[in-house]
């Protein structure tokens, strides 16, 4: 064996880097609050002990939401990495498809239904169907070349669907907290999470993971264009399914619990690009871990920003996420006025 | 032809959105051989290339090494072609390197940092034939058209395949790149390939290749040697040109010189 040293570990040490830095944003999660805690604290807390108080509030309050901002991040991070590696094009995310907001209104229409509580599989599983249907038309409405602009248009119009499709359920519904719950399921937050609710995501968010990581490789042939890439032996319809069916198991997953979450599978991978290259297939666990980072940063800082109500996390994610794409239009706008990428 | 044939194509059709853009093409070709395809724009030789190697759902029946390619896994498939298409497209800045390391991928190094040693020599092999060892670092995309070209074709010949598919490697290529680039093909056919290069440039398949396959209208019009494939008769025919012809150090000129 011949190892480089260049690009591959170079993406090991920024690994290495990100983990450290998720580790540390995850104390910082547990110790952030009403009640602050000092990452001692928060240290012995978790190993049971210290005082019953500081245990209970890191082990039963702030640990389910600080797991769940890690998974969460993690899949979104990946999702887009996996979506910008599958299309050879660095503006594709979850959110940008309309992925989240399906999502939500699988979720929402089987509340607003009866079908099922707020804390039942069916949320899930609901979100799933929602999220692969999203992002599986989303493909089909833009065809095999997977042009920037139709993929862009094609996602905006699927978005604002679901976004106003969740809106209409909730309003038709004779549920009095109605807009509030439109505001979590648009505007995501991670608040009063619980272990039920680590349960209910956690097992769609690592099958979902497994799948993109498992074509890792596929990705890389992909760079070469789908017909080099199948020259290459690579099933691209294949690819192209477990794909969509990878991403929807994990965006659909964590919507179930988080709403609708915003932006950091777009800007993700874009974070550790100048670090690591281009290799889409090298891009994909770095991406993860920065998007558990910016999730879990995100959820602290709602927390730490002074305000009178709650700031949703999912409204920051966006605030963030937002103005960056803004900047990637403008770095891509030579393609998208060609209309191909 | 003396050697047994290793590509055999029997009564070879493919329909594309309901038109019918090859029909009734049978082929025996040996490996040894440099193949010129050629036709006016339309005449379906990316598709045959295509059907050859299996990009394309095609009907008849496709040999490849004695077996037939619709039984063949797509990995196996992979190796028995290196298919170079147009355009040369490489969607993400890699380096070079990486880039010429993807035809490995069928060997199953589907990493570029940690290939075998085999895997390693066969790039290295493939990056010194094209001329592009000096870029082996830099992205692909800060390279020129020519030098994009060459590593496109490095990356074809790391597959090391029996068949190598290049669809128009000379296109937009000055000169010297463009004998460059044939010379390169002819050397890979005379180490025992079979390569068969759609060209627009009968120039050029008149003086690289043992065998011209000429097709119009998605049927083969003629085949055979340069001299027979690219008569007068066929110049006119298919491709409504008259020709200059010579001899030059040993080998047939065609220059097509006005239309007819």
């Amino acid at each position: 064996m011949t190892v480089r040293s260049n690009p591959a570990s170079r993406a090991g040490a920024v690994t290495a880097a990100l983990l450290v830095g998720v580790g540390l944003l995850m104390i910082g999660s547990l110790g952030v609050g009403p009640v602050k805690l000092s990452p001692l604290t928060v240290m012995d807390a978790l190993i049971g002990r210290g005082g019953d108080v500081p245990q209970i509030i890191v082990q039963q309050i702030r640990l389910p939401r600080a797991i769940l901002a890690l998974a969460i991040g993690a899949i979104l991070g990946l999702s887009g990495a996996a979506l910008q590696g599958l299309l050879r094009n660095p503006l594709a995310s979850p959110s940008l498809f309309g992925a989240p907001q399906s999502a939500a209104f699988g979720a929402v229409l089987i509340i607003a239904l009866g079908w099922a509580d707020v804390r039942s599989y069916a949320l899930p599983v609901a979100g799933i169907t929602m999220a692969f249907v999203s992002v599986f038309v989303l493909l089909s409405v833009a065809g095999r070349s997977a042009s920037l602009l139709l993929l862009i248009l094609a996602g905006l119009a699927i978005s604002s669907l679901a976004g106003a499709a969740t809106a209409l359920v909730m309003n038709l519904s004779s549920n009095p907290f109605a807009s509030l719950e439109i505001a979590f399921w648009l505007l995501g937050s991670l608040e009063d999470r619980s272990f039920r609710h680590v349960a209910l995501a956690l097992p769609f968010i690592v099958v979902g993971a497994a799948l993109l990581l498992s074509q890792r490789a596929a990705f890389r042939a992909l760079s070469l264009g789908e017909e080099t890439a199948q020259s290459l032996g690579v099933d691209v319809a294949r690819l192209r399914l477990i794909v969509i069916v990878g991403v929807a198991l994990g965006v659909g997953g964590a919507v179930s619990v988080s709403g609708t979450i915003g932006f950091i599978g777009l800007v993700a991978p874009h974070l550790v690009r100048p670090l690591i290259g281009h290799d889409p297939a090298r891009l994909l666990i770095p991406s993860a871990l920065a998007g558990s980072a910016l999730l879990l940063a995100a959820d602290i800082a709602v927390r730490i920003i002074p305000s009178t109500t709650d700031i949703k996390v999912g409204v920051l994610t966006s605030i963030i996420g937002v103005p960056f794409f803004l900047y990637l239009i403008v770095r891509q706008r030579r393609a998208l006025g060609g209309g191909v990428a | 032809m003396s050697t047994p044939a290793f590509l055999v194509a029997r009564d070879l059709g493919v329909i594309l959105s309901g038109r019918d853009v090859l029909h009734g093409v049978s082929l025996q070709l040996a490996r040894g051989h440099l193949v010129a395809l050629v036709g006016p724009n339309g005449a379906g030789k990316t598709t045959l290339l295509r059907a050859l190697a299996g990009l394309v759902e095609s009907r008849g029946e496709v040999r490849v090494g004695g077996d037939a390619l619709a039984a063949l896994p797509l990995r196996e498939r992979a190796k028995r072609f290196g298919y170079l298409p147009q355009g040369h497209l490489v969607h993400w800045p890699l380096p070079v390197r990486d880039v010429v390391a993807l035809g490995r991928f069928p060997h199953g190094a589907t990493d570029p940092a940690r290939l075998s040693p085999r895997d390693d020599e066969a790039v290295a092999r493939a990056m010194q034939i094209t001329d592009v060892v000096q870029f082996a670092e830099r992205s692909v995309t800060e390279l020129s058209g020519g030098e994009r070209s060459r590593v496109a074709l490095a990356r074809v010949l790391a597959v090391e395949a029996p068949v190598v598919l290049a669809d128009e490697p000379t296109a937009s290529l000055d000169p010297r790149y463009q004998l460059d680039v044939m010379q390169t093909l002819r050397r890979a056919a005379d180490a025992g390939a079979l390569v068969i290069v759609v060209t627009h440039d009968l120039g050029l398949a008149a003086r690289f290749a043992d065998t011209v396959l000429v097709m119009a209208g998605g049927k083969l019009a003629a085949q055979g040697t340069p001299h027979q494939a690219l008569s007068d008769d066929i110049l006119r025919q298919v491709f409504r040109v008259s020709a200059y012809r010579a001899d030059y150090q040993d080998s047939g000129v065609i220059l097509p010189w006005a239309g007819v």
